[in-house]
């Protein structure tokens, strides 16, 4: 027999009033791994590619790519992928841990949320401080 | 703890190879990530020569094939997590997931071409 839906599941009102909802860290941390890993896809992959790619064309083209790289603007996006990569690297290793029963406990999940957005945020600065 | 109620799961478990394959991949780029950031520290300084040499070894190449290959099919299975929540018309949904894949074959072939310099 083919799968069915339940039958007249009941209605429930939906609020979805996202600035009137109140974020816990956890949920903050969670929505962040969310953006961070769009941008990585919109941005991150192509602007890792092409940089790769003029990079290792020629010692003129390597040039060039530092002159680009080298511009505020282009430094502040790449600062902005750094914190996405980070961001989502931690949030990911928090999501193993999880996965694995490891600070399921409300107080320990709070706490090691907390504990990535910090860190991401911290390891952002120090590179952010060594590239400008 | 979650107490789980009786159900009767249905389906082809595409969700449990999507959610592993997340979890393979992830570590594959955590363990490279490591290793890269070795070899960047190893390298020291940063010039044109010294990022060639770098790049010159094979295995470094090789990590990086498959670095690309986890984080193209991990990007994919969360890309389509977002437009599974946020694109609700079927048709749109559908042609921007095309779009994503069209996007993750190019950046394959790009990542191949630039790592072992095929241009013509």
């Amino acid at each position: 027999m083919p799968p069915t839906r339940p039958v007249d599941p009941p209605r429930r009102p939906v609020y979805l009033n996202l600035p009137a909802i109140r974020m816990p860290i956890p949920s903050i941390v969670s929505i962040l791994h969310r953006v961070s890993g769009a941008l990585l896809f919109l941005l991150g992959i192509p602007w890792a590619l092409a940089a790769l790619d003029a990079s290792l064309a020629s010692p003129a083209a390597f040039a060039s790519y530092a002159a680009v790289a080298g511009h505020p603007v282009a430094k502040l996006i790449a600062i902005g992928l750094v914190w996405a990569y980070v961001h989502h690297l931690l949030a990911g290793v928090r999501h193993l841990a999880l996965d694995l029963h490891a600070g399921l406990e409300l107080a320990a999940a709070r706490r090691t949320s907390a504990a990535v957005f910090v860190l991401a945020i911290l390891i952002t600065l120090a590179v952010a401080v060594r590239i400008w | 703890m979650v107490t789980r109620t009786q159900r009767h799961v249905v389906g082809a478990h595409y969700g449990l190879r999507d959610w592993i394959a997340q979890r393979i991949t992830a570590v594959v780029m955590i363990l490279y990530t490591l290793v890269a950031l070795f070899a960047l520290a190893w390298q020291g300084g940063f010039d044109h020569a010294g990022w060639k040499a770098l790049w010159a070894h094979g295995a470094f190449r090789l990590a990086t094939f498959l670095f690309a290959i986890a984080l193209l099919w991990h990007a994919w299975v969360g890309v389509r997590n977002i437009t599974m929540d946020y694109i609700k018309p079927v048709g749109v949904r559908l042609v921007v997931q095309g779009a994503v894949i069209c996007a993750l074959v190019f950046y394959t072939g790009w990542t191949i071409q630039v790592l072992w310099g095929v241009r013509a």
